[in-house]
C-alpha cells in the first residue's frame, strides 16, 4: 500500500459509524465509497464491520425471553402474584 | 423495545393499577433481561439487575414525567443498576462524558483484514459462533459496553441511548464507534480461524 493511501483509511476511520449507519453527509459518504473501492484493506474492514453490527442485531431477535423461574420470582418480589398467570 | 400492543396508561400506572403494572413487567422484562445478560454475563447478576429496575420503577413512577418514552425511561434505570453492580467489583468506573477511556490515545486502527463476511450462513448461527459474540462483548470497556448494547442489540437511537445514559450524542457516538471496530478486531480473528480451519478440511 502507498503511504498517501495509508493516511487516507486513518482519516476515514472516525466516520465509520456514520457511514455504516447511513447518516453521514453525502460528500463524506461518496469520499468513503471512493477510497474503498481503490483500497482493498478499507473493503474488507467496513464489509466486516457491517457483518459484525448485523450478526449482533440478529442474535438479539433470537433471544429477549425471561426464563419462566425468572418471571415468576420477579412476579413475586413485586407483589404482582396474582397477575403471574397472564 | 417496541411499545407493542395497546398502550401502556401511564395514568394507571401512577395511580397504582396493579394490573397494568404487571403489563408493563411483561412488555419489558424481556429486553431490560437481555440488557443484563449482555452487561454483566452471568443470570444470577441479570435477575438481579431485572428485579432492581423493576422495583426502583415502581418506586420512581412519580417521578417519571414522560420527556423519554417509558422504554427509554426503564433502560436508564436498568443501565445504572447494571453499571452499579458492575462497579461493586470495580470501583473505578465512571459514566461521566470525560471518562478516562476516551481521552486515551488508544489506536483503533483496524489491524485484521481477514474478509470472513463468505463464511457460510451456518457458520454464524452456530451456538458456538453465539458464545464468541457474547464473549467479545464481554470483552469491552464498561462504558463502551453499555453504548453498544442499548444502540446495536436493543436498537435504541443515539439520541434515545444518550438520553438513558445521561451522555451527550458526541460522546455516545465516539463510544459506539470504538465498540464496533474492537468487536469487529475480535471477531475478525475468532472467524478468521473457522475460515482457516475450513479451507484445511
Ligand atoms: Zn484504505
Amino acid at each position: 500500500m502507498i503511504e498517501h493511501e495509508h493516511s487516507k483509511c486513518r482519516s476515514l476511520l472516525g466516520s465509520l459509524s456514520d457511514f455504516v449507519d447511513g447518516t453521514l453527509g453525502e460528500e463524506l459518504c461518496e469520499a468513503i465509497e471512493r477510497h474503498v473501492a481503490e483500497c482493498q484493506n478499507c473493503h474488507v474492514v467496513v464489509d466486516t464491520l457491517r457483518k459484525t453490527i448485523s450478526l449482533y442485531h440478529e442474535s438479539a431477535a433470537e433471544a429477549g425471553e425471561v426464563p419462566v423461574a425468572v418471571r415468576e420470582r420477579l412476579f413475586r418480589t413485586l407483589n404482582l402474584d396474582d397477575y403471574i398467570r397472564h | 423495545m417496541s411499545e407493542n400492543k395497546t398502550e401502556i396508561s401511564v395514568e394507571a400506572l401512577r395511580a397504582g393499577d396493579r394490573e397494568e403494572f404487571s403489563r408493563l413487567v411483561d412488555t419489558y422484562s424481556g429486553p431490560i433481561y437481555r440488557l443484563a445478560l449482555k452487561m454483566l454475563g452471568i443470570p444470577t447478576d441479570a435477575e438481579d439487575v431485572l428485579q432492581n429496575t423493576f422495583l426502583k420503577a415502581f418506586q420512581h413512577l412519580k417521578e417519571f414525567e414522560g420527556r423519554s418514552s417509558l422504554s427509554t425511561w426503564l433502560y436508564r434505570i436498568a443501565s445504572n443498576e447494571a453499571l452499579m453492580l458492575l462497579r461493586k467489583h470495580r470501583p473505578e468506573i465512571t459514566l461521566s462524558d470525560a471518562a478516562p477511556e476516551d481521552d486515551d490515545n488508544s489506536d483503533y486502527s483496524p489491524a485484521q483484514f481477514t474478509d470472513w463476511c463468505c463464511l457460510p450462513e451456518d457458520e454464524f448461527l452456530s451456538s458456538e459462533s453465539q458464545a464468541a459474540l457474547d464473549r467479545a462483548v464481554q470483552h469491552l470497556p464498561e462504558t463502551q459496553r453499555i453504548v453498544f448494547v442499548l444502540r446495536d442489540i436493543e436498537g435504541l437511537s443515539i439520541q434515545e441511548t444518550s438520553e438513558a445514559l445521561n451522555l451527550s450524542e458526541t460522546a455516545v457516538k465516539t463510544r459506539l464507534l470504538r465498540a464496533r471496530l474492537r468487536l469487529r478486531e475480535e471477531l475478525s480473528t475468532y472467524y478468521g480461524e473457522r475460515l482457516d480451519k475450513r479451507s484445511k478440511e
